[in-house]
């Protein structure tokens, strides 16, 4: 089965080129024609004259970046974009959600469907929709959240999942928060699951973990592509009997979402290092899992500056009910994970440590709460890694500090005509706070 | 792409214009080595003859131009744009751009703004339309005048209204000149404050410049240049007020003066001509620098200027050109934004220069830098790949800041000091359409922006506590 991704804007057209050239060279390398045959099927067609095509549609409401992502692929040599699967304008969306929803997204609405009709049509069977968009600036959030939407009309049943890349903190727009407001609490509404990627957190990673000193966004979207490729590549769940599941979206999706309350899910990967250094260095199961759970808990997306103080809440097994004053400080409760080791040894490896159900709300069964997927192949030239992608209380804070942003910035309405401007009320926006409140308050309420 | 048309209106819009592109010719030979036309000079040229694409290459500075610049040039008086037309600059602009009289407006707004604006109204609105037919996707005007004069300031303003009225939908974004205090026109503060209350009402960003400013960096870059310390020399033909390399051969008066602003047009248009990693176009500018409709003063600050610039410079020098952006020194008005408060601030890089580098410098600056309650982290970034010629990097920083507040009471105040004497008045009431309600009103539109400054101002350093939150019945 075949997955049919949308990158929309320039992050999403950014991240979504180093995605496919990620997913294309491990393929490549692995030694495993199964596993090499199942990804190509899953992110690539073959044209008339051999070449591998991304099933991607790249959209953005500029020619620039389209432009800059279909050069860099076809540079690459080993993958291209399809000719005739893009989707420019002259003038991008201007930051503005509101532009980009109302404006673009409407006018546009035929080709850009049409586009995506195309792509999924060229699937045998498909799996499901990936867009790949940021949600601060205007066409990656307001189109993006337009096209999902048609999408979800035309493809009611299918998997919709969402790639967000959400801002740095300290800000590169500034009205990231309200377009992220209206993005986030649209989205809610129309997709399976919203996989998230902080520019922070990747940054760090990139300082920290790859020593990289003039960090570019191409350094940060290959660690974005590295995390999600290890998703998104082959692997073999309990139930797909020695062969790799066919339906990636519909597995992460029913491994991870399970309630339409709780849809934001984090990835961290392990190990992550300089690619100089990946030859030299040797990596056990035990201990890479031991860092991984405590990633986890202590909410920390990366192996460095890991808090080890941090326990789960000890569960009485009479008090079937925990409560907060069991939790320990800084605890990060999960609704469900999902673990992906791949690599060497991966079927001896022990992964108990995520089976405890002190990690876990007590109102889902561990066998709801915990999936494991395994592939015998190293991936993207790491002999062992891990993944974990998280439903869990990991994006509380950044979300509440969103939302709160964003708040403060409409008490006093500043900014509020640019959206009305283009058809977005003041009753627009509280309808978004409301919602999103009431995500913050779902998640709080895990733990 | 997208297009921009510039309008240049009065002696100094124009001679400002023509340096914007002088240099603008020079950056697009520079960076264009094959000499075609291309995307990145679509937004500011259009092509005139489809067969030959040739634009001047630097090192053959006689080859021919085959491009037109998408600008309309306005001028009551025919002395500049005559010298343009016979100067080095006329091929590329054809006679239909150009609308003149004959006798100025004399420093008198009025003139400019009423007896001109209304004799040549449908003129200048079928240049504009014109210009406009030539791009496929018009996306931002850019309005070049004086505030000081009769031209400028005057008609200038009026063509400003006229743009809202014909295209609504395209971004109008004002370069306006402020008069220093020993501007020889003696009604400047008059014309200026006149003009004022049309910026603050039609356009969606101005960005004043002081002539005391561009004269104060002018002097200090030359007195640098000439002798100083050995490795703090300028190079002359790399510093921002140099021309060097464009059409124009000997400097007039104004021409360092003006080559600053015309770096400050090309810098702000880069990332709309350039690819970049992060790219920023001219419609982010207004969404995410003007919070409040009539808070759309945006005060510009360019590095660098006193450093050399050509050498391959280290991380410290880098850092030294964040810093700089926010010295008094390096703005181009006469301000103090680092105590003064922040409503919003963006800074638009070029060069190689990464997001690393732009989130170093932020951390490293905020702490400093007084922000408004409700948009602490009020910044903007843009990177664009290509740097100005001669540079390996540079930065514009525009900040929408509480510190024009003091230019803004000066004029009230030269403003004052004539109007009580009733000085010149009459000049300007034997006008048709002209009355005295015209000064007043004008006057309250200044002082009411100067106490929504005020309100802002008076936020500052106090702890203001955040909304309280939304709460959601469980
Ligand atoms: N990780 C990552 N983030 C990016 C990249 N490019 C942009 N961003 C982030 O995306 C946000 C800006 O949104 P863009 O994707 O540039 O905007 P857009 O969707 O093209 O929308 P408009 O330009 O407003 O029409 C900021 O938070 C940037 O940090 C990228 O290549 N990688
Ligand atoms: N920076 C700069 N300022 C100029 C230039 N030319 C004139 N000025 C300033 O502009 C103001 C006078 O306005 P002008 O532009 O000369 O007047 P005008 O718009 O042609 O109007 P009239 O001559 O009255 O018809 C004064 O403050 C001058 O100092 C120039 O080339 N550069
Ligand atoms: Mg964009
Ligand atoms: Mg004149």
């Amino acid at each position: 089965m075949s997955v049919v991704t949308v990158q929309l804007g320039q992050c999403g057209n950014q991240v979504g080129q180093e995605l496919f050239d990620i997913i294309c060279s491990d393929a490549q390398e692995g030694q495993r024609k199964a596993y090499s045959e199942s990804s190509r099927e899953r992110f690539f067609h073959q044209s008339a004259q051999g070449d591998l095509v991304a099933r991607a549609v790249l959209i953005d409401m500029e020619p620039k970046v389209i432009n800059h992502s279909m050069t860099k692929a076809a540079m690459s040599g080993r993958w291209t974009y399809g000719h005739t699967s893009h989707f420019g304008q002259k003038q991008g969306s201007g930051n503005n959600w509101a532009n980009g929803y109302c404006v673009h997204g409407p006018r546009h609405r035929e080709a850009m469907e049409e586009l995506v009709r195309r792509e999924v049509e060229r699937c045998d069977r498909l799996a499901g929709i990936m867009a790949m968009m940021s949600v601060a600036g205007g066409t990656g959030s307001g189109v993006g959240t337009y096209v999902t939407q048609c999408l979800r009309d035309i493809y009611p049943n299918s998997f919709i999942l969402n790639h967000l890349t959400w801002p740095y903190g300290t800000g590169e727009v500034i009205v990231q928060n309200y377009n992220s407001v209206l993005t986030l609490a649209h989205l809610y509404r129309l997709s399976d699951a919203i996989l998230v990627h902080e520019n922070d957190t990747v940054h760090k990673i990139c300082s920290q973990l790859l020593n990289i000193k003039h960090i570019s966004f191409s350094d940060i979207n290959r660690v974005i592509a590295h995390q999600l490729g290890s998703v998104l590549q082959p692997a073999l769940t309990p139930d797909s009997h020695g062969v790799y599941s066919r339906n990636p979206l519909g597995e992460l999706v029913s491994s991870l979402a399970c309630h339409p309350e709780y849809k934001l899910l984090s990835v961290c990967t392990i190990p992550q290092m300089a690619s100089a250094s990946i030859a030299y260095s040797t990596f056990s199961w035990p201990g890479l899992l031991k860092h991984l759970r405590q990633m986890l808990i202590s909410n920390t997306k990366m192996e460095e500056g890991i808090d080890w103080q941090v326990r789960p809440p000890s569960v009485h097994p009479a008090a079937a009910e925990r409560t907060r004053s069991l939790k320990g400080p800084g605890f990060n409760t999960s609704l469900a994970n999902l673990l992906i080791l791949r690599g060497k040894d991966v079927y001896s490896t022990e992964t108990d440590g995520f089976q405890d159900p002190a990690l876990y709300t007590s109102w889902l069964s561990l066998k709801e709460a915990f999936n494991l997927w395994k592939s015998p192949v190293p991936f993207n030239k790491y002999e062992k890694s891990a993944t974990l992608v998280s439903n869990s209380q990991a994006l509380l804070r950044p979300l509440d500090n969103m939302v709160g942003k964003a708040w403060n910035m409409f008490a006093s309405r500043a900014y509020v005509h640019q959206y009305t401007k283009f058809g977005i009320s003041e009753e627009d926006f509280l309808e978004g706070f409301t919602s999103l409140e009431q995500v913050i308050s779902s998640y709080g309420e895990l733990g | 792409m997208t297009q921009s048309v510039v309008v240049q209106v009065g002696q100094c819009g124009n001679q400002v214009g023509c340096r914007f592109w002088d240099l603008a010719l020079r950056e697009h030979a520079h960076v264009n080595k094959k000499g075609v036309y291309d995307e990145a000079l679509s937004s500011f040229f259009r092509n005139v003859d489809s067969r030959r694409t040739t634009i001047r290459v630097a090192s053959q500075p006689l080859k021919r131009i085959f491009c037109y610049t998408q600008a309309v040039l306005v001028d009551m008086e025919e002395g500049v744009v005559n010298e343009i037309l016979q100067g080095p600059l006329r091929e590329v602009f054809d006679s239909t751009q150009l609308l003149t009289d004959v006798s100025g407006s004399g420093n008198n707004w009025a003139v400019g703004h009423l007896t001109y604006g209304s004799a040549y109204r449908e003129q200048i609105v079928d240049k504009l339309r014109r210009a406009a037919e030539h791009c496929d996707c018009l996306q931002c005007f850019f309005l070049i005048h004086s505030m000081g004069g009769g031209t400028g300031s005057g008609l200038g303003t009026r063509v400003l209204s006229l743009l809202e009225e014909e295209f609504p939908d395209v971004c109008r974004i004002v370069t306006s000149i402020y008069p220093s205090a020993e501007d020889d026109v003696i009604t400047s503060p008059y014309n200026s404050v006149l003009a004022m209350r049309e910026l603050t009402e039609h356009a969606d960003c101005v960005l004043p410049v002081d002539n005391q400013s561009l004269v104060d960096i002018v002097n200090k870059i030359k007195h640098m240049s000439q002798g100083g310390k050995p490795g703090s020399v300028i190079k002359r033909d790399s510093a921002i007020i140099s021309g060097q390399g464009g059409l124009s051969g000997a400097e007039k008066p104004f021409d360092a003066m003006n080559n600053i602003v015309a770096n400050l047009l090309l810098n702000i248009t880069s990332s709309a001509r350039f690819e970049g990693s992060l790219n920023m176009d001219l419609n982010e500018i207004a969404m995410n620098l003007v919070p409040f409709p009539r808070l759309h003063y945006l005060v510009p600050s360019l590095t660098p200027l006193y450093t050399l610039a050509d050498v391959n410079v280290p991380t410290r020098r880098l850092d030294q050109m964040f810093s700089d952006a926010f010295s008094k020194d390096h703005q181009l008005i006469r301000a103090d934004p680092k105590h003064s408060l922040y409503l919003a601030c963006a800074l638009m890089v070029r060069g190689n220069v990464q997001v690393s580098d732009l989130r170093r410098n932020i951390e490293r600056l905020k702490p400093s830098l007084p922000f408004v309650s409700w948009s602490q982290e009020g910044w903007k970034t843009g990177l664009c790949s290509v740097p100005p010629v001669g540079h390996s990097h540079s930065l514009l920083a525009l900040a929408n800041n509480t510190c024009v507040k003091p230019t803004f009471i000066d004029l009230r105040d030269r403003f004052n000091k004539l109007y009580r004497k009733k000085a010149h008045l009459h000049h300007y009431l034997h006008v048709e359409g002209m009355e005295q309600s015209c000064f007043t009103d004008a006057m309250a539109s200044l002082s009411s922006l100067i106490e929504e400054y005020h309100h802002l101002d008076a936020t500052k350093g106090r702890l203001m506590p955040d909304a309280p939150r939304l709460t959601i019945a469980t």
